[in-house]
């Protein structure tokens, strides 16, 4: 072993030395990020999204839960082969869906609780599976064997079931479908975690916290953590269109968020039900959702390229 | 070879047992059991069907009795289905489940593995970039929006083409005939198409670069010799890793197919067994399900090793 003693000095120098490192990673990595012209696009879509998702219920005349059974299923007034028409003056954009609500309003509503279950649900994975990761990487040998064998086992069973029977135990409360969906997403983000945790404590920089005295759950707070946020970043814009898909799944079976409220998955569902006399139902909220899909899909590649550019 | 494929096969049986004992409990803790009913029962009769079901007893002595009847291939009656035991409505719904998968990996894997190849060969072209948009819509439409969309054009508004009416059943199984099959087959078969496709694409690329290519085009083999003879065998092998992660997207996607197409499988029963508290239908179909994924990812391995003979495991 070739170790000098530090002191607070050296310690402070070699703090700088890193943030500066780090600095101007990410500032590569933005530049390389803003070059990337489907991420960039993609990046301006689903601004523009959640930004209607917040505004447009506010703004339109129609509540996303009032029924009005003077005008169910109506197509909107633009709908080439007409149907049942609303009479409204062409306010329904979207048409109603079959209890008459106004189906613009309802699909920007979706959003709101789609994009907000993806949001919540990635923060839990994340905090579950970086906190798991790192403690089962730092400490190694038996306790990590243990903590990843578990992580095994809980991998070979899709992660859906394992939902399904968590809200099935929960009772379908919002928030608790927020937590059982990140209960269960965290593996892979533990699993990407830990190897990174691995080689980065082997560095001279972790050796020399030891050195100085710092606590090990300080080293993981202070030094491996902020270390891993490249990776975990990447992965977790990869992790929230899994969880809205998981949601949208979990709607679809009837197990999600209820009635009044609603979400994607729930809007297509009942799209699907009624698609033969009213498809405008089904199409939109199945576009929004492929559309924010899609977004974020690019989003995440973008970002692992600018980020890990030996991997083009 | 041999003691690896026994360990691993050995290691599985805890796994097994954990995933066993965590539905088995998570199930328990949730509230409301599998006869509860609007109409309360006289106490005598409900404690007689609880005792018959040996719910009356500790949930420990339970998990007992499960395991014990388990031991003997034993998944006890569903508590819902009247007049069934959970093995008999897994032996009629597994060949169903199978087919349909089955047929979809099967069809994944033949459409998959050429677009990919073609997409290799004309790197950067537009071919390639075409095949690889279309895959990355794959990826990312859920198969509970492209199955009613489907439905919708094939179905519902019915398709001609030259003359002749080519439109399908929307439901159904009938037997497994083949106009009821196309659409759920093609609903699970596309994402992994998608997968299947870059993965190829991204191998064959790697390939195609190395020198026994060049080799064998320096010796003046034709082209679809060099694709099909050499570059594809070392192409297709990271493939094989991902036959398990395949098998585990497919039996999710047969959850909502099933439940679309009005399925018989064993992806509706999980659905409603978890709906109506039907204890032991959802641990005899997770039990199943997870059986299923351990041993494909084992065979997965072992064939890596076998078709690839710089893969040893040995230890």
């Amino acid at each position: 072993m070739n170790m000098q003693p530090l002191n607070a000095d050296s310690e402070e120098t070699l703090e700088r030395a890193v943030a500066i490192q780090g600095r101007s990673l990410w500032i590569d990595a933005r530049a390389r990020l803003f070059k990337n012209r489907a991420a960039v696009v993609s990046m301006v879509i689903l601004a523009v999204i959640t930004l209607m998702a917040i505004i447009a219920p506010m703004l339109s005349p129609y509540p996303f839960d009032k029924l009005n059974f003077n005008l169910v299923s109506c197509s909107p007034d633009w709908w080439p082969d007409k149907m049942v028409l609303c009479n409204a003056g062409g306010a329904h954009w979207f048409g109603t869906d079959a209890l008459g609500r106004d189906l613009f309003v309802r699909v920007l509503y979706g959003a709101r609780v789609s994009l907000a279950v993806g949001l919540a649900a990635t923060f839990v994975s994340l905090v579950i599976g970086v906190a798991y990761g790192a403690i089962a990487g730092f400490f190694g040998g038996r306790v990590d064997e243990l903590m990843m064998r578990f992580v095994d086992i809980l991998y070979s069973l899709p992660y859906i079931f394992l939902v399904i029977i968590l809200m099935v135990v929960f009772n379908r409360d919002i928030f608790l479908l927020f937590m059982a969906i990140g209960a269960v997403v965290w593996l892979t983000m533990a699993r990407i975690v830990r190897g990174q945790t691995l080689s980065i404590k082997q560095k001279e920089f972790v050796e020399a916290a030891r050195a100085a005295g710092v606590g090990q759950f300080a080293i993981i707070r202070r030094h491996i953590i902020p270390n891993v946020v490249g990776p975990v970043m990447v992965y977790v814009t990869l992790t929230i269109p899994t969880v809205i898909l998981a949601e949208s799944f979990l709607s679809f079976l009837g197990l999600g968020v209820q009635e009044p409220l609603t979400s994607w998955g729930v809007l297509i569902q009942d799209g699907t039900n009624q698609m033969e006399t009213a498809p405008w139902a089904l199409i939109f909220p199945a576009l929004f959702m492929a559309v924010t899909l899609f977004c974020f899909n690019f989003i995440g590649d973008g970002l692992r390229d600018a980020l890990d550019p030996k991997d083009r | 070879m041999l003691s690896y494929a026994i360990r691993r096969f050995l290691g599985a049986i805890p796994t097994l047992f954990v995933i066993i004992t965590i539905a088995f409990f998570m199930m328990r803790i949730a509230p409301g059991g599998p006869f509860d009913s609007q109409r309360r029962l006289p106490p005598e009769i409900e404690h007689n069907i609880q005792a018959a079901y040996n719910l009356d007893k500790p949930v420990y002595q339970q998990y007992g009795i499960y395991l014990d009847r388990l031991a003997h291939f034993d998944l006890g009656p569903s508590f819902k289905i009247k007049d069934f035991s959970v093995t008999q409505l897994i032996e009629q719904g597994l060949p169903v489940s199978a087919r349909l998968g089955a047929s979809a990996m099967l069809l994944a894997l033949i459409l998959g593995i050429s677009l990919g190849t073609f997409a290799a060969l004309y790197q950067n072209k537009a071919l390639d970039y075409g095949v690889m948009t279309v895959a990355m819509v794959g990826i990312t439409i859920p198969t509970f929006v492209t199955a009613p969309i489907l439905t919708l054009i094939f179905g519902v508004y019915g398709v001609h083409l030259f003359g002749y009416d080519v439109s399908l059943p929307v439901g159904g199984w009938n037997d497994g005939a083949f106009a009821n099959m196309v659409l759920p087959v093609t609903v699970l078969a596309l994402p992994q198409i998608a997968i299947i496709a870059r993965l190829v694409r991204g191998s064959m690329v790697e390939v195609l670069r190395s020198n026994y290519i060049r080799t064998a085009r320096a010796k003046g083999l034709p082209d679809h010799l060099i694709v099909t003879r050499h570059a594809l065998r070392a192409a297709l092998l990271p493939l094989v890793s991902y036959l398990g992660p395949a098998i585990a997207d497919l039996l999710t996607g047969s959850l909502i197919v099933e439940q679309i197409f009005g399925i018989p499988g064993i992806g509706r029963y999980f659905v409603q067994g978890a709906l109506n508290r039907d204890y032991t239908l959802v641990l005899g179909v997770v039990i199943c399900y997870a059986a299923l994924i351990i041993a494909l990812n084992l065979i997965a391995d072992l064939l890596y090793a076998v078709l690839d003979p710089r893969v040893r495991y040995e230890r």
